[in-house]
């Protein structure tokens, strides 16, 4: 007998996610992934101006704001032959740099602590112990006794209160929390403190970008002018204060992030063999250094892995018709002229939305048909995992020099082999070991930024080719980077001037796809087959394993018994619903 | 959760339980104020009513959206702003930010809303699709508009945050797939305010709420249902780059000559002059920028349909309000007689040596360089 778990809606994520899942002698046997909205924004671009898609698209998602802007601008800078300034492309690093930064801190600390982190029980903690274990680990200052106990006295009024806020119904308790009760109250000090920090770092793209959420972008470059010697452009006094955001970013991440992680996850070393999936890894290699053109130049290669064989890397060609392909057969959209279990490349690609799920109010979906409105990509027919445990494999198999020695590192501290990589412990590893990487880097960004400024060049943008006039009548391009989550790429046909096509394959679907014609789960329903449920009322593994890939869904699971009664409903995750 | 009335504590109590000392709840106070616009005597009267007002419960739906509202409120400066925000408001329900499952979460929100009813306030994040019978968002298996409907029906008072919920933002842009449709469309019968952006300020955010909960009504609202103190005055009466619209000194393409001197950037689409907003005056994360002070013109985001005002490089053909004062490629027009009358050629010949001062004051800043220089 399978139970049916349904969690809808999941929270601590952005978008509307579903997941239904069925449980069998306490392991999960079967799941679906399912998205429940949708907004049409790739039919909404079409008949615009190229200039202004990336604010269209930039609005797909506020969590992980900036990258569809950027991806866009590289679509129509790729399809117009627009090679952007150096101090442009620096600009841009640092600001998906920052990015990285912040959206992986907050993924730890806000989204995906909690599953590992019982707050109830840091108030048994010694915070005399509790300093010394801090002491031991980071010389992040805050680490007192006092400081400790200040934190909890606070949480115990706060917990006597009996206003929990958004702390209330939590898995405290759960049987699967198993830190010590000192390494809670470390973690819950730290959550706070990174609810302040996490304002601190998104000021790059307020000075860049003029804002935050949704900076601002520019096809040919960047609109932050720069002029050391006026008030009106970006001088010294702006660049002093990125300079000090990425140093404080940088160390917080160094002294708190880094080290909290590596605390916490020595404790669950057993979901080192949990959520492994099927294996492929891809990533698309992002962060350019000489020109988005040249590939051998990016910070994280491209490439893929098939079936965990770090022997072998493969390349990847957005270009070619044989290799990407979205399949809508399990999709509520119109099937393809060609026929429902066909794909399409996504310059052909069309977005016609058709719902066919249950009317609303609705118990569960009907998953023998289409079941949700993310559309199912595929790399050469095979389902690929996305996002920082792909970049690290594929550069780790590359033989990138710096990526290898960060994830040995992390291994060795960990005393786990690389194949505890493959796992829901590994993604949530590789999160942190990449945030410490991109800080490095980002410092080297802005280092070429000042040095291309002290040489005298001061270009921001390339403004040759911005008048339609200069267009060809019709062009194609795409443009791609390495997101938080994984690898985002848009396709877009421009013809007389217009947007004629435009499409966006984004890391949530990757893995939050529903399955393909073949019947092959992607991501999300693959990794959580296998996955142990000691209490279906409280499904607290499943959240784990959703929230390891960072979801940018809203995600929801519920449980349903053999009859299709409903069991349990747990809310938790968020997605780039386009 | 706690939430009978008799345990329910004041802003105040609350505060100084969580650790803070009456200095900092001074200074939250002081903060509101002027978030609000208030003047300084206010400040008594604002920490006197957060010292007896009792926390009002608030439910925070997200539909049609990108979550960037959310993401706004929680940068919104002030640390307690935050703290009073997430944990000390009754914050029932919100999918971005709770811990709790979605069980749990259902049905503390049924619980407000029982409880609570006609005392709650609505938060909306997001846009309703009315299209296909509401099939386009579907949250626990019900529709976006069945859910708005029950929520807003015990509702004391509604937030639409942001664009989306206030306009539709821009899933509503032509052709508007979904239908996408503002709330205030599908709600009649309550207390709307619109709070437009895309996302709005994260401090304008915060004042709104803290507005309605510290004083118990609505911020004064303008004929569109937005809080005056923060849209009262367009974008472009506030800009700093405004002294160089004056002059019609203006940059030409993106990382000109112009764009570097931080001339006004009218000619390149900014929508500042049609542009409701506070971000000239309140600027972004803590002030440290905004759009046009980092070289890219407004898009006018907080406006009804922006996304269907563009093209967003495209100047406005006429800017609402303003005659051509200032408007260097108009003045030849203006002479032809397009637009006679002495208060005209007043306005230009004014502006002609407003434009004249300004460059020769650059002019003159030039040579005391090179002479500082030298």
């Amino acid at each position: 007998m399978a139970d049916r778990i349904v969690v809808d809606p999941v929270t601590r994520i952005e978008g509307h996610l579903r997941i239904e899942a069925e449980i069998k002698d306490g392991k999960i046997v079967d799941a679906f992934s399912s998205s429940t909205m949708v907004r049409g924004i790739e039919e909404i671009v079409k008949g615009r101006d190229p200039r202004d898609v990336w604010a269209f698209v930039q609005r797909t998602c506020g969590v992980c704001t900036t990258v569809h802007a950027l991806t866009s601008v590289r679509a129509v800078e790729d399809a117009l032959g627009i090679a952007v300034p150096p101090n442009a492309e620096m600009v841009r690093n640092i600001m998906e740099g920052a990015l990285y930064m912040h959206d992986h801190t907050v993924h730890f600390y806000h989204l995906h602590a909690l599953d590992w982190v019982d707050v109830v029980n840091a108030l048994k903690a010694d915070p005399q112990k509790t300093s010394e274990l801090a002491q031991s680990i980071s010389s992040w200052p805050k680490s007192s006794p006092g400081y400790f106990s200040d934190i909890k006295k606070r949480i115990t009024k706060f917990v006597e209160s009996g206003q929990l806020g958004i702390f209330a119904n939590g898995y405290w308790g759960h049987p699967q929390m198993k830190l010590p009760a000192e390494v809670n109250l470390m973690a819950v000090a730290h959550y706070l403190e990174a609810l302040e920090w996490q304002k601190e770092i998104v000021k790059v793209h307020t000075i860049f970008g003029g804002k935050n959420p949704h900076p601002n972008y520019l096809v040919g470059g960047m609109a932050c002018a720069i002029n050391t010697e006026n008030p009106g452009g970006i001088n010294a006094e702006r660049l002093a204060m990125v300079k000090t955001l990425l140093d404080e970013g940088k160390r917080f991440i160094e002294q708190v992030y880094i080290p909290d992680l590596l605390a916490i996850a020595s404790f669950y070393k057993d979901w080192g063999a949990i959520g492994k999936g099927f294996g492929n890894y891809m990533s698309y290699g992002d962060f350019p250094t000489n020109g988005y053109a040249d590939q051998s130049s990016f910070k994280f290669p491209q490439g893929i892995i098939l079936n965990r064989d770090l022997s072998k890397v493969v390349d990847v060609n957005h270009r070619s018709s044989d290799e990407i392909k979205e399949f809508v057969n399990n999709s509520w959209y119109d099937n393809y002229a060609e026929g429902k279990d066909t794909g399409r490349h996504p310059w052909e690609g069309e977005t016609n939305i058709k719902y066919s799920g249950p009317k609303p109010p609705y118990e569960h979906l009907n998953v023998e048909e289409k079941y949700s409105f993310i559309k199912t990509p595929r790399w050469k027919g095979m389902p690929m995992e996305v996002g920082p445990l792909a970049r690290l494999l594929v550069g780790y198999a590359r033989g990138n020099k710096e990526i290898q020695e960060s994830v040995n590192a992390a291994l060795g501290q960990l005393n786990v082999p690389v194949d505890a990589l493959f796992s829901t412990l590994g993604r949530t590893a590789a999160r942190g070991i990449e945030t410490q990487l991109v800080a490095n880097w980002t410092m080297e960004f802005y280092d070429t930024l000042i040095r291309n400024i002290k040489n005298g060049d001061e270009r921001m943008a390339n403004t040759e080719n911005w008048e339609p006039s200069t267009w060809p009548a019709e062009a194609k391009g795409v443009g791609y980077m390495e997101a938080p989550r994984g690898a985002l790429a848009h396709w877009i046909r421009i013809k007389d001037g217009k947007t004629a096509n435009y499409q966006q394959v984004v890391p949530s679907t990757w893995n939050a796809s529903p399955r393909d014609p073949k019947g092959i789960r992607s991501a999300y329903e693959s990794c959580l087959i296998g996955t142990p449920v000691a209490d279906p009322e409280l499904p607290l593994e499943i959240i784990r394993t959703i929230h390891s890939f960072d979801p940018c869904i809203a995600c929801a699971v519920h449980l349903y018994d053999e009859h299709g009664k409903h069991i349990s409903k747990v809310s938790n995750v968020g997605s780039c619903e386009i | 959760m706690a939430n009978n009335k008799e345990v329910r504590e004041t802003y105040y109590e609350s505060i100084i339980k969580q650790g803070y000392s009456r200095r900092d709840f001074m200074k939250f106070a002081t903060y509101i104020a002027a978030y609000m616009g208030l003047e300084n005597s206010m400040v008594g009267q604002v920490a006197k009513s957060l010292e007896s007002t009792y926390r009002v419960p608030v439910i925070w739906e997200h539909f049609q959206e990108c979550t960037c509202c959310s993401e706004s409120f929680i940068r919104s400066d002030h640390p307690i702003v935050a703290d009073i925000i997430l944990d000390k408001i009754s914050l029932d329900y919100t999918l971005t930010l709770m811990a709790a499952s979605g069980h749990q979460a259902e049905a503390a929100k049924q619980s407000t809303m029982e409880k609570y009813k006609g005392e709650y306030i609505l938060c909306v994040e997001g846009s309703v699709p009315m299209g296909d019978d509401g099939n386009y968002c579907c949250i626990g298996g019900r529709s976006a508009k069945d859910l708005l409907i029950e929520a807003a029906a015990g509702a004391k008072a509604i937030i639409a945050w942001g664009s989306c919920a206030s306009n539709g933002c821009v899933q509503a842009a032509k052709p508007n797939p979904t239908n996408a449709t503002p709330i205030h469309k599908i709600i009649k019968n309550k207390p709307i305010i619109r709070v437009p952006g895309c996302p709005p300020i994260g401090e304008v955010m915060a004042g709104v709420i803290v507005h309605l909960v510290t004083f118990g009504r609505l911020p004064e609202l303008d004929r569109l249902g937005r809080p005056k103190a923060f849209y009262a005055k367009r974008v472009h009466d506030s800009c700093y780059r405004r002294p160089y619209y004056d002059a019609g000194l203006f940059a030409e393409t993106f990382d000109d000559q112009n764009a570097k001197d931080g001339y006004c950037l009218y000619k390149l689409g900014c929508k500042g002059p049609m542009t409701y907003n506070s971000c000239g005056t309140i600027k972004w994360n803590n002030g440290v920028s905004y759009p046009i002070q980092s070289g890219h013109g407004c898009i006018g985001c907080s406006e009804d349909s922006f996304w269907d005002n563009g093209p967003f490089y495209e100047r406005l053909a006429k800017v609402p309000g303003i005659h051509a004062e200032g408007l260097a490629d108009d003045i030849g027009k203006v002479g032809a007689g397009v637009l006679a009358g002495g208060l005209a050629v007043h306005a230009i010949a004014a502006n002609i040596s407003k434009r004249k001062e300004l460059k020769s004051r650059i002019n003159r800043g030039k040579s005391n360089e090179k002479d500082i220089d030298s």
